[in-house]
């Protein structure tokens, strides 16, 4: 038998077996030797598992993290705020951001757009299900996958040989004397072309979220102000937009996260070159391309603090919704 | 103003009214049919290229597959899973997801059990912790994590993953988890503590099978989630042929020269076959945690 398959059976069998052995002899231990104090040892023995896994690979690393990035490339010494001054001021580095925050704006606006728009029509059409599946199901696929096929769309030959990308065979076929777009390279479309991929596989939660808001609003008012005569633009202006708002806050919210930490696409599409690189790819690059440990932290920070506010307000949008 | 002028006016008006509405249906359909388009071209795309004999992939676009269809071929798929380096990857995505998505399920069920049902001090602190730990960006734990595998001699085997996507996935899994736990009613974990099960029983035999579709839930949402990461995997597990995952193999053949086209649609549209499956077979269970996973970030 494989390595691999011994593994797999060992992980899946015995892992789960295991923990759950470790729950019999904790209570065991409980009962024996805690006796009246057994309901307040209990919880933690319960936890510990758990606790043990994210102290070490959530709790502990941050605070590594935030240490190293006060230190130099390869942390043998102090030096203060050095790494996040030149994440400000290294040109090649605030190019980066600029990139990002294209993606910031962008991501979450298309996604937002296209989501409600696909929400509200999906609503009022017979073929609901099948339309929602072609949408959603991106949720699904990998964002490895999903640069694989947009690869194919975006191919490109020079002009005069036959094109077997999708979108420059389209836009020829369709606009005349229309010249094929290296849309990977050209650094006119490069980062909207990428953003496009992330709003493919992204759009379907949005369209998840919202649809289940649309779903949520009375029909019996919609109804009322029909008849009533109102026009489907007032109708969807005056009385469904306000009862979306909190759903259409999550998703805003949600988008810029996945906007500030998106880092599979490029990497696989791009690799970050033609000046798409984002902090994500960047910081992965400092550390593992040039072993600079105190900047690819001190960049990995500053990726939490972009996206810490925005987290807080997710977490208020989530409230508001669950509330109504 | 006469009833006949009423009656005139009206006319033209309830006309251009319906007209209105027709060309208003006709658009609500035209834009999702663009919208459904524009979203399935590129799985089509995959699908037919990974089809397609390579001499034909490199010379014409994907949609000449319709022009001869007879040039379809599994070959592509055969090549990959004998002997490829895909093949492997596959089996070693499973080694990974599996023992991931098992651990998860049962550590977050557990704990988000004692969360809802376990009152103890210092809970809420803890509680507060957790959800500020849900969003946490990855990236942020990547150096010191890796550091620390090495040291113990983890990084590059299915260990580090099955701890690292465990860890990660676990705030989110608890805070699921004690949500649900807390709807059941009080009177049932009373009662069976009045026939006076251990705790261990209440918590496995009684809780758990109540929270199944959550745990359904939250089962094909890890599952979905670590089969296509690729971060995590890349740092902690890396390239290694008998190890890498579908998404960091399939990532490495892009970046190489030397891997045909043909041989890399076949292998992503493997690699997206599980979870498609579990999206369609389990929509309901995916949908649900995946919106739910909203907070996750």
């Amino acid at each position: 038998m494989s390595r691999q398959l011994l593994d797999l059976i060992l992980g899946t069998a015995l892992l789960p077996l295991g923990l759950v052995a470790y729950l019999v002899a904790a209570e065991g231990a409980v009962l024996r030797h805690a006796g009246r104090r057994a309901g307040s040892l209990r919880p933690w023995l319960w936890l510990a598992p758990a606790f043990v896994l994210i102290a070490g690979v959530l709790v502990y690393p941050l605070l590594k993290s935030v240490y190293l990035s006060l230190r130099n490339a390869d942390s043998t010494a102090w030096v203060g705020f050095k790494n996040y001054r030149a994440i400000f001021t290294d040109p090649s580095l605030v190019a980066v951001l600029k990139v990002n925050a294209l993606w910031i704006v962008i991501f979450p606006l298309a996604a937002v757009v296209l989501g409600l728009l696909t929400a509200v029509l999906l609503d009022r059409v017979r073929y609901e299900r099948v339309a929602k599946a072609i949408i959603t199901v991106p949720t699904a696929i990998s964002f490895v996958a999903g640069s694989v096929m947009w690869r194919l769309i975006y191919t490109y030959n020079p002009p005069g040989t036959p094109q077997i990308g999708t979108l420059n065979a389209f836009l020829k076929a369709i606009l005349p004397g229309f010249v094929p777009k290296a849309w990977l390279i050209d650094q006119r479309f490069n980062n909207y072309a990428l953003i496009f991929v992330g709003v493919w596989l992204g759009t379907g939660l949005a369209t998840l979220i919202l649809s289940a808001a649309v779903k949520g609003i009375s029909r019996e008012l919609l109804e009322a102000a029909r008849i009533d005569g109102a026009s489907e633009w007032r109708v969807f202006r005056y009385i469904m937009f306000p009862e979306l708002v909190p759903a259409l806050g999550v998703v805003m919210t949600t988008s810029v996260i996945a906007a500030i930490k998106v880092f599979d696409i490029v990497y696989v599409v791009t690799g970050g070159n033609y000046n798409t690189d984002v902090i994500a790819t960047r910081m992965y690059s400092e550390q593992f391309a040039y072993q600079n440990t105190g900047l690819a932290c001190a960049i990995a920070v500053v990726l939490l603090l972009a996206v810490t506010p925005v987290l807080l307000a997710n977490r208020a949008a989530l409230r508001r919704e669950v509330a109504q | 103003m006469s009833a006949v002028a009423v009656g005139q006016s009206a006319r033209p008006h309830g006309k251009l009214r319906s007209l209105r509405r027709v060309s208003a249906r006709v658009s609500v359909h035209l834009v999702l049919l663009v919208i459904c388009a524009i979203w399935l071209v590129p799985t089509l795309s995959l699908l037919a290229s990974s089809l397609r004999p390579a001499a034909l992939l490199l010379s014409s676009g994907w949609w000449h597959v319709f022009d001869s269809p007879s040039q379809l071929t599994v070959a592509n798929f055969r090549q990959v899973l004998e002997g490829g380096q895909l093949g492997q990857s596959f089996v070693n995505s499973l080694a990974i997801v599996i023992p991931v998505t098992a651990v998860t399920v049962l550590l977050g069920g557990i704990a988000g059990y004692v969360f809802a049902w376990l009152p103890f001090p210092g809970e809420r602190l803890i509680v507060v912790v957790l959800v500020a730990l849900l969003g946490l960006p990855v990236q942020v734990t990547l150096v010191p994590v890796l550091q620390l595998f090495s040291r113990l001699h983890l990084a590059g085997h299915f260990a580090a993953a099955w701890i690292a996507y465990a860890g990660y996935t676990l705030p989110f899994a608890i805070y699921l988890m004690r949500s649900f736990f807390r709807r059941i009613p009080r009177e049932i974990i009373e009662a069976a503590q009045v026939d006076s099960a251990s705790a261990v029983k209440i918590c496995l035999r009684v809780a758990m099978p109540m929270a199944a579709p959550a745990l359904a839930s939250l089962a094909t949402l890890v599952f979905v989630w670590t089969w296509n990461d690729l971060l995590v995997s890349l740092v902690y597990v890396g390239s290694g042929p008998d190890v890498a995952p579908m998404p960091v193999t399939i990532a490495n053949l892009i970046g190489s020269q030397g891997t045909g086209l043909e041989l890399l649609a076949a292998g992503a549209v493997i690699s997206l076959l599980l979870p498609v499956a579990v999206f369609f077979a389990l929509q309901r269970y995916f949908v649900r945690g995946i919106v739910a996973g909203a907070v996750k970030g």
